[in-house]
């Protein structure tokens, strides 16, 4: 595991003539989990677009090891930076293996043949997301728990040192997403890889991230650890909700216990102008 | 790591237990010998079918005159009739069919959707359109012909891109407007017609239904040389357009180029199929049909642009053989690839609405 430094330089993007990010700078910290949260429409997943190179920003970069992406060689990219994205389609019938195997494809080019490197990329992925059982099964059979671990078995397959996530928890139940996130937290662990990811939940995102990122109206209005993020000031400004914040009884990790939509008077404060929405 | 003591460890072992990567390997090799079978029986049919093609017809050669005149050497009567009637007509076939049944892929893999066929979406009614009018109203044949149906793809599939795309449009929206653009073709196609002599009207209408009469080696010369450019091109985007298929946001985190291939593919796509179109006429349905009979017979997941190209090549082989000597009069191959590719479309759109509960 090699280091890197991934940041986010004054970047604006957004889709045709609108604007969604204005400026925003990030800097993600390596070999750490981070999140970003924040309500419906505020540009997280934008964000998470711009970083991964899917969306070109209109001004400033994202900078990989101090070279803009969009200016690099898509397939070197790939070899360091992973992607999941939200609804990722899966041919019909194709089994987990094979789909596992598509995450060599950085790593082989054009006509390059079958290597030994990749049969035991893609063995250790299943092994690691403990689908290795699935193998020979079609992936439109299985659960949808099943089906995301086969979908992070393939960016894991891609061997890359950074991953990014697009509410990689949506759709699943509580069970499953906490399977997700511990397999999220576990390759972290053991292979020191850097993750970014959306959230929509505020409290399992502090549970399991180093750092959170909270966004509104596609400005960044707190970042750091999730204790620091996490608070009742922060979340009446984030989410114009009124709530009380309580240490996790598990790991002290910041809770979040909603009480209302905050009155008028709380939410003002920080609504800014050019936060209007398209509608 | 889980190492066997067999001295060949490629075979597995009965009791050592290979570990996941050996089976990993074993089970892909599996899967790729299944396409390399399913390859070499579609290239064997295709020859067989030419074959056949070449000779059996109102006077039937045996296989090896056939091959002798393929060879150039002089063979009495079947030098005539299979060098300059049936040999130009079997190639003409093989060619366009192939090139219908691979680009028809391409389109269904980069527009994710089985019925965005180029025939359906209207690229081939605006070639239509376009070669008609040269018929009609600049008496074109050849090159002249080629170059007109071209441009009227190329048009048509710009102008589709555009009204389609403008908004980031999904492909659904794509299908309707190519549709409507596909009726609106043949109308004006019709407009013209109606205003043309009676012999170029015939000649166009016979044109229309996509027929293999009269196929000459002379003419064969644009379609040989846009196929022999543009399959090797096909080819090398073949692994992008495969990884296309887990959706555009996963190819492009797998390092895939998705926009230089989607417009490389299209433009390669829609001068293969002009041309094919200008050699031969619309073949019906050809494009629609081979990627979902490939995509069957290579198993799920696997490739199949080269599996449709050789599907389309027997598709349009054994249509013409069936229109020109199995029913009662001689009918152009369109009328055959029509009825059957019109029932399967139907078969489709019921299994479509279908899966989708209203």
């Amino acid at each position: 595991m090699t280091d890197h430094t991934f940041s986010a330089d004054g970047v604006a993007v957004g889709y045709g003539d609108r604007t969604v990010i204005d400026s925003l700078d990030l800097a993600v910290p390596d070999h750490r989990i981070g999140a970003i949260i924040g309500p419906n429409g505020c540009g997280k997943s934008t964000l998470l677009r711009a970083l991964s190179r899917l969306l070109r920003p209109s001004a400033g970069s994202v900078l990989l090891d101090g070279r803009a992406i969009h200016e690099m060689p898509t397939r070197q990219v790939a070899t360091v930076l992973g992607l999941l994205p939200q609804s990722p389609s899966c041919p019909e019938g194709i089994v987990v293996e094979d789909l596992v195997s598509r995450g060599r494809a950085p790593h082989r080019g054009t006509f390059a043949r079958w290597k030994a490197a990749d049969d035991e990329a893609i063995a250790s992925a299943m092994e690691q997301t403990g689908i290795a059982e699935l193998a020979t099964r079609p992936v439109d059979e299985l659960s949808g728990g099943q089906r995301q671990r086969v979908w992070i078995a393939m960016a894991l397959a891609q061997q890359t040192d950074l991953l990014l996530l697009d509410e990689p928890t949506t759709y699943l139940d509580l069970a499953y997403q906490i399977d997700v996130l511990e397999l999220l937290a576990e390759l972290n662990r053991s292979r020191g890889t850097t993750i970014v990811m959306v959230l929509h939940d505020i409290n399992l995102a502090a549970r399991y991230c180093d750092w959170l990122v909270a966004m509104r109206d596609g400005a960044v209005m707190a970042q750091g650890a999730p204790a620091e993020v996490v608070t009742e000031q922060n979340l009446r400004e984030v989410f114009s909700l009124d709530t009380r914040v309580l240490p996790d009884p598990v790991n002290g990790a910041p809770i979040v216990v909603p009480i209302g939509r905050a009155t008028p008077s709380h939410a003002d404060g920080p609504q800014r102008g050019r936060g209007e929405r398209a509608a | 790591m889980m190492t066997t003591l067999m001295p060949f460890s490629s075979t597995p072992a009965p009791l050592a237990e290979p570990s996941t990567a050996d089976r990993v390997r074993a089970r892909r090799r599996h899967r790729q010998r299944r396409w390399v079978l399913v390859v070499l029986l579609l290239v064997a049919v295709v020859i067989a079918l030419f074959m056949v093609n070449l000779c059996v017809g109102e006077r039937s050669y045996s296989p090896a005159e056939a091959i002798r005149v393929i060879l150039g050497q002089k063979v009495p009567g079947a030098g005539f009739t299979i060098g300059r009637l049936r040999l130009p007509r079997a190639s003409t076939a093989v060619l366009a069919g192939a090139a219908f049944g691979v680009v028809g892929a391409c389109f269904q893999i980069l527009l994710r959707n089985t019925l965005a066929s180029p025939d359906i979406i209207g690229i081939t009614a605006g070639a239509n359109t376009a070669a008609v009018a040269g018929i009609i109203l600049l008496g074109a044949s050849g090159l002249a012909l080629t170059a007109m149906a071209v441009s009227g793809g190329l048009l048509t599939a710009l102008l589709i891109a555009v009204l389609a795309w403008r908004r980031g449009g999904a492909t659904s929206r794509l299908i309707l407007i190519g549709i409507a653009a596909s009726s609106m073709f043949d109308a004006a196609t019709m407009w013209i017609m109606i205003g043309g002599n009676q012999y170029d009207i015939q000649a166009a209408s016979r044109w229309l239904t996509g027929s293999l009469n009269g196929a000459r080696f002379a003419d064969l010369g644009p379609l040989l040389v846009v196929m022999a450019l543009g399959m090797p091109v096909i080819a090398t985007a073949g692994r992008a357009l495969d990884a296309m298929r887990l959706g555009e946001d996963t190819a492009a985190g797998l390092g895939v180029r998705v926009q230089a291939t989607r417009i490389v593919v299209m433009l390669v796509g829609v001068l293969m199929l002009a041309t094919a179109t200008a050699t031969t006429g619309p073949i019906a349905f050809v494009s629609l049909l081979c990627g979902p009979i490939a995509a069957n017979l290579v198993g799920p997941g696997r490739s199949y642009l080269l599996p449709a190209a050789l599907v389309g090549s027997a598709m349009v082989l054994g249509s013409d053989f069936i229109a020109a000597h199995l029913l009662a009069h001689t009918y152009p191959v369109g009328v055959v690839t029509g009825i059957v590719g019109g029932a399967y479309l139907i078969v489709l759109i019921t299994r479509l609405t279908r899966s989708q509960p209203a």
